[in-house]
């Protein structure tokens, strides 16, 4: 059983990691690592709302005729997700700011709704949410070392610290969409060969 | 797979959608106010690093609005006072042509119309290039100078203005929206 | 904002996939073949396009009015959802021909975040109805652009030797990557 829960929690991070090895939710990937606080934000947010969806959908499924489960999964994620905005609004607005668009976006990040049909669905309360916490830090890791790649190379700072500073050259490109293409094939590349050492 | 009746599935819908409705609701309410607040911290902080003079009132309360060029949208106006006399003011101004689309700016100014400062309030521009126009290394240029010149351009366009190096476009909407605050300051000081 | 300009800078300057990082997820996963390729942009032409008219009227008709516009997310993804399923059934009944070419890309819709994206997008820059299904359309069909163009170019990949390092993902993004670059250079015409 604890092997079980163990395994729950680790496969999101490593061996299924969401972003790097499943390609899911690539936009938010993408969009947001400008910066590897950006990057922290948004991986934070979806590992809260997956939580939350996880939870509550391994809480129900019981009660939901799988006919219309999809859209109760969807109404119920995108409540979650409508109230992590909310309370980013009140209480950060600096990064709900930073973050736009790709917060109400959260909703249909294929990690979400994936999480919730393949395991929340079949597995009970705590299972789920060990799985949810693997998948979201996971997730957050790969955002934070891809905003970090970005952020040293395209801007010469890490986590907003400046240090080749404002006359150092950093390589614009890749704080521009094309650099976040290339910085996710580069960090794709070395995740897969450290994986198989 | 035993056929659920269609009556079950209307009625679990149901159930889930007044949750996902009660939910909200309540976090809409609980929120509506520091949602509120903290926009209203975020341009008062912002108007009072950009007026120079003292003042005793609240500008954000009593804001005006000044209706821009052309019907092109409202600009929000925050008069400083000293002992109930206008001291300096503040305007909330836009333009529409920066490289991310929109950009929202708060502008100083003295009473005689030159530029105390001006901070953006927000923007879509590209972090380390466009964005480097809310920096003190660009922003302080525009100190004391009187927008009305027709050297008030960037020197791509025979101006006067150096624009952050690679993000022309984002210092030229910085140029164009402090124009359009000074054609609302204008307005107002002759109303006054 | 001239009609004209919503299409140009919503194909070329601030392409959908390229530079606003929507509907990433088709754009890798149905891009091996230019002919599916062609299939899903079609579809989510189609879709974006009624979605832009029906969440337009909803919110401006039924959720601002009432002081509701923070349950946007919520409802447009459900009107997203229902529009697709009713549009999968109704080409099933009526057009079978149709149905079979775009039938499998249907439900893949649902989760484009393109569609959710630039709904919200539209309502948040407070457009017209009528600028509001251009810049869906204009949107999709950037969206279709370059997934066709991306196909195009994976199409000729896959005959080439690449390295095992970069095989699959890698490869794709980088050539993704160069696309967009390729689109940088548009930027500015908008300005």
């Amino acid at each position: 059983m604890k092997q079980v829960s163990y395994q729950n929690l680790t496969r999101g991070i490593i061996s299924e990691n969401p972003a790097l090895v499943m390609l899911l939710g690539m936009c938010p990937t993408l969009g947001v690592t400008t910066t590897a606080l950006n990057g922290l934000g948004m991986g934070l947010a979806t590992l809260l709302v997956l939580i939350l969806s996880n939870t509550a959908i391994s809480l129900v499924k019981n009660f939901i005729p799988s006919t219309i489960r999809i859209p109760c999964y969807i109404t119920i994620i995108a409540s979650f997700v409508t109230v992590v905005e909310l309370l980013m609004t009140a209480y950060l607005p600096n990064l709900h700011a930073a973050l736009g668009i790709y917060i109400p976006l959260i909703v249909v990040n294929c990690i979400i709704l994936g999480r919730a049909e393949a395991f929340a669905a079949h597995n009970n309360v705590f299972q789920s949410l060990l799985d949810a916490l693997g998948m979201g830090i996971g997730f957050t890791l790969a955002l934070v070392a891809l905003g970090l790649i970005r952020e040293i190379l395209g801007a010469g700072s890490a986590f907003g610290y400046q240090f080749i500073g404002e006359d150092g050259y950093p390589i614009l490109m890749f704080i521009m969409p094309p650099g976040a293409f290339l910085a996710l094939a580069g960090l794709i590349v070395l995740f897969n060969k450290s994986r198989r050492i | 797979m035993k056929p659920v009746s269609l009556l079950r599935l209307v009625f679990v819908m149901l159930i889930v959608a007044c949750g996902s409705a009660a939910v909200l609701g309540f976090v809409y309410q609980i929120t509506t106010v520091p949602i509120q607040k903290a926009n209203d911290a975020k341009e008062l902080a912002a108007i009072s690093s950009v007026i120079m003079e003292d003042f005793d009132n609240n500008p954000f309360k009593e804001r005006t609005l000044i209706p821009g060029k052309h019907n092109q949208g409202q600009l929000t106006l925050y008069p400083a006072r000293k002992d109930g006399k206008i001291k300096a003011v503040a305007i909330k101004t836009f333009s529409d042509k920066a490289f991310g689309g929109k950009i929202e700016l708060i502008v100083g100014f003295f009473l005689d119309g030159t530029i105390s400062g001006y901070k953006v309030i927000s923007s879509k521009e590209t972090p380390g290039l466009g964005a480097k126009v809310s920096e003190p290394k660009f922003s302080e240029q525009f100190i004391g100078v009187k927008p009305k010149k027709k050297t008030f351009k960037v020197k791509q366009d025979g101006g006067e203005i150096d624009a952050v190096t690679a993000a022309t476009i984002s210092s030229r909407a910085v140029v164009d929206a402090i124009k359009k605050a000074y054609d609302a300051y204008h307005k107002f000081s002759t109303r006054m | 904002m001239s009609y004209l300009m919503i299409f140009i800078a919503a194909i070329f300057v601030n392409n959908i996939v390229l530079s606003q990082f929507l509907g990433i997820c088709p754009f890798l996963g149905v891009s091996k073949r230019i002919s599916t390729a062609l299939g899903m942009g079609c579809a989510v032409m189609f879709v974006m396009t009624l979605s832009g008219l029906v969440t337009h009227l909803i919110y401006f008709n039924l959720l601002q009015p009432n002081g509701l516009s923070f349950m946007t997310t919520v409802i447009f993804i459900l009107i997203i959802a229902s529009l697709v399923q009713m549009v999968e059934i109704i080409l099933q009944k009526t057009s079978p021909m149709l149905y079979h070419a775009l039938g499998i890309f249907l439900p893949l819709i649902t989760t484009n975040c393109a569609v959710l994206g630039i709904a919200i997008l539209a309502v948040q820059k407070n457009m017209s109805l009528m600028e509001a299904v251009c810049y869906n359309l204009a949107n999709a069909m950037g969206f279709t652009l370059a997934i066709v163009l991306f196909s195009s170019i994976r199409e000729r990949l896959s005959a080439n030797p690449i390295p095992k390092a970069l095989q699959g993902a890698p490869i794709a993004l980088i050539t993704a990557g160069l696309l967009s670059m390729a689109f940088m250079g548009f930027s500015g015409i908008s300005h």
